[in-house]
């Protein structure tokens, strides 16, 4: 005979299942099915009306000989290696000023952190007009110090760094995080610096920059995968990767191929070397981390 | 008993669930039970679409067996394709006429052939040109609902005394280069104040330079992509020699400050450029945002060495086609068969400020037109030299392709035949790989 406990666990997980289920559900169906059709289909030619044609892995010899992919790629490490770090910095630079204790910090804070609440359409907009290469904001500054202004969204070799430039002004949601993790770093460890005579750069290097690794390690993360995604802005802001491509990211060659090429076979296998492009730099740096990242906070 | 929020939260939802679902019924309702209702997507919004709800409203009120819903649908393409993959697509889709071709090479079209001939609509009551676009592989596959032709327009306060009108206009590109060259103003400091023309305003059909020249992108008949042929090289030589003109960082300073074309502070609205190739809907915008600008139209001009080239300009056409899966492809054909009626179609075009594609036009349609240029148009989309894009499915990513080789030649990054042969080299295999997925190249 079955004990009341295990009947009532019995119970339990079934009532568990059943509330999972919508989940599950929805994860197998808009989640799961999606990802693995996508993999076969970057074996085929599929024109959403056409049904697939199976080509083998001629979508991905392709790709490795395509140079638009290749300036794809290019421009979006390009924007990847340095906007990741620059808007890192940044945001470590703007956690530490916003930790102090001043008055008016909370307004501080939220004048920081409202860039990052400026949806991204409305955010290119007013971009758009600050990089005018005529009227704009910042070229009227820079020639009223006499210097040459360029051409920043018709210039090849100004138009990226202009995504640069954003994403470092966007960079409010990481600040938060890092300030949240400036604030839980233990006060004793700074005493202890105190009375070891620490200077405030050797505090830095020694206390907040070790304890704040896990933290950076996180953003770090999340800002290259976010890094190798863009898309909206420059979407919105350069069509067509103009100037000359220079501003071509592999989210956009990807959505282009997809929706205004009908080539959802060579889409899904452009999404599939990016996948596999990010899980690798993803685990690397997992494992480079090994040897910078404080967890131990004893 | 205390109810608690939640609850009323629940209750809240469904009774305004259940309120909408009786509305649509009731709405349905009144609008006779026996009547069939058909869906009809359309790309317009706005003042546009409004126009054209009108034009349903006339036909629902014209007779009491189907009724159409109007929805007006953004990114109508990509919608109609996707909903017609997922077996559910409306019965009337209102496309661009580039999109005619992909649907057909898919076979996702109701071929409108048997429907015609039925109902006695043929060929010769259409502008040779337009019906090029509307039949693909020998069947009907779309109708229009707009079209349009393309011609210079000259801003008058700007033209020199001896070419005050149309018929003095510049007829050659050599003439228009030399125009530019007289009437274009620089600063002081270098920067360009006036440009008598630039290629890159608005830049919608820098796709088609080349067939100012002769030139193509894509023979239909031998199935060839041309877009390195001499003509194309000789007009990307021609576009670059604009930027050549003004200065490549003069240009690209002065093109950044023009405002959107549909506002004042377009270029040629706000007395930036003096002459633009626009389409025949630059009256109705002349009116919004520059109403007290004195312009005139005429033809584009061609090469010197090329007076056969005469007339060339560029045409569109926005089409209604019902995709393959439609559940009441006879009701819809009743639908787009009223809008093919003189009345009707000379209605539609007057209010979107276009000409007609019909080869019958009444005199009232002309008389009472917004634009007042309107018989120029109309010939023009006559012209034996106007285009239309290729029969390919694939057109749209052949152009963009071209207009990137016109961006590399106008920065100086490379020459139009280097730029045009690599462009030709990295489509040529794309098109064969499509031709063989269509099924249209063994």
């Amino acid at each position: 005979m079955k004990s009341p406990r295990t009947h009532f666990r019995k119970v339990e997980s079934i009532n568990g299942y059943l509330f999972a289920l919508p989940y599950i559900f929805g994860f197998l169906a808009l989640t799961a099915y999606p990802v693995l059709y996508s993999f076969y289909l970057s074996f085929t030619n599929y024109s959403v009306l056409k049904s697939p044609q199976w080509v083998g892995i001629e979508n991905y010899r392709e790709l490795f000989t395509d140079d638009v992919f290749h300036t794809a790629i290019k421009n979006t490490f390009i924007y990847m290696l340095t906007a990741v770090p620059l808007g890192t910095v940044m945001a470590i630079l703007l956690a530490l000023l916003l930790n102090t204790k001043v008055r008016g910090m909370a307004f501080y804070r939220t004048l920081f952190f409202i860039p990052s609440l400026v949806p991204l359409i409305a955010t290119a907009m007013l971009w758009m007009w600050v990089f005018n290469g005529e009227y704009g904001l910042l070229n009227d500054g820079l020639r009223r110090i006499g210097v040459t202004a360029p051409n920043w969204m018709g210039d090849p070799a100004w138009a990226k760094w202009t995504l640069v430039i954003m994403a470092v002004w966007g960079t409010g949601n990481a600040m938060v995080i890092y300030l949240a993790g400036l604030q839980d770093i233990p006060q004793n460890l700074y005493e202890a610096a105190d009375l070891d005579g620490a200077s405030p750069w050797k505090k830095t290097k020694a206390v907040t920059l070790p304890m704040l690794s896990p933290v950076i390690m996180f953003n770090g993360i999340m800002g290259m995968i976010g890094g190798l995604q863009q898309f909206a802005l420059p979407y919105v802001m350069f069509p067509g990767g103009a100037p000359a491509r220079s501003t071509l990211f592999v989210s956009m060659y990807l959505f282009d191929n997809a929706f205004n090429n009908q080539r959802m076979g060579f889409a899904s296998a452009i999404g599939w070397v990016m996948f596999i492009i990010t899980l690798i730099l993803t685990l690397t740096a997992l494992k480079v981390s090994d040897k910078f990242v404080v967890y131990d906070r004893s | 008993m205390k109810i608690p929020s939640s609850t009323w939260s629940l209750l809240s939802v469904a009774v305004i669930a259940y309120a909408a679902v009786a509305l649509e019924r009731a709405a349905d309702r009144q609008d006779q039970t026996d009547r069939i209702t058909i869906t009809y997507w359309e790309k317009w919004t706005g003042s546009e679409a409004n126009e054209m709800r009108k034009i349903v409203d006339w036909y629902n009120q014209s007779q009491s067996k189907v009724r159409v819903k109007f929805l007006s649908t953004a990114n109508v393409d990509n919608k109609t394709r996707l909903a017609a993959s997922g077996g559910s697509p409306p019965d009337i889709a209102g496309l661009w006429e580039h999109n005619v071709s992909s649907f057909a090479d898919a076979n996702a079209l109701v071929d409108l052939t048997p429907f015609a001939t039925a109902d006695g609509i043929k060929q010769s009551q259409y502008i040779d040109n337009y019906w090029q676009m509307f039949s693909y592989g020998g069947k009907l596959c779309a109708l229009p609902t707009t079209p349009s032709s393309t011609s210079m327009h000259y801003n008058r306060k700007f033209m020199p005394a001896t070419m005050q009108s149309p018929e003095t206009a510049p007829k050659t590109l050599e003439e228009l280069d030399a125009l530019v060259d007289k009437i274009s103003l620089k600063k002081k400091d270098g920067s360009i104040q006036l440009a008598g023309f630039l290629p890159g305003e608005p830049g919608w059909w820098s796709w088609g330079w080349g067939y100012l020249f002769g030139g193509k992108l894509y023979d239909e008949k031998t199935q060839k992509l041309t877009m390195n042929c001499p003509e194309n090289i000789a007009a990307l030589t021609w576009v670059k020699s604009y930027t050549d003109r003004f200065g490549q960082r003069e240009t690209q300073s002065f093109q950044s400050s023009f405002g959107n074309f549909s506002s004042p502070q377009a270029a040629f609205f706000s007395n930036k450029v003096a002459s633009v190739i626009q389409g025949v809907w630059l009256a109705n915008y002349i009116h919004d945002f520059a109403r007290e600008m004195d312009w005139y139209a005429a033809p584009i001009p061609h090469p010197a060495s090329r007076p056969d080239l005469a007339g060339t300009n560029f045409l569109g056409c926005d089409v209604m086609i019902i995709p393959k899966g439609s559940k009441h492809p006879k009701e819809a054909w009743d639908f787009i068969k009223f809008v093919q009626r003189q009345d009707v179609m000379e209605t539609i075009c007057a209010a979107h400020g276009k000409n007609s594609p019909l080869t019958q036009v009444s005199d009232q349609f002309f008389q009472k037109h917004m634009n007042k240029e309107i018989r120029l148009f109309d010939r023009l989309a006559r012209e034996k030299n106007a285009v239309r894009v290729a029969k390919i499915g694939m057109f749209p990513q052949i152009q963009t392709e071209f207009n990137n080789a016109v961006q590399v030649v106008n920065l100086g990054e490379k020459t139009p035949k280097e730029a045009l042969n690599e462009a030709q080299a990295r489509m040529e295999p794309l098109v064969e790989k499509y031709l063989r997925y269509m099924g249209l190249k063994q």
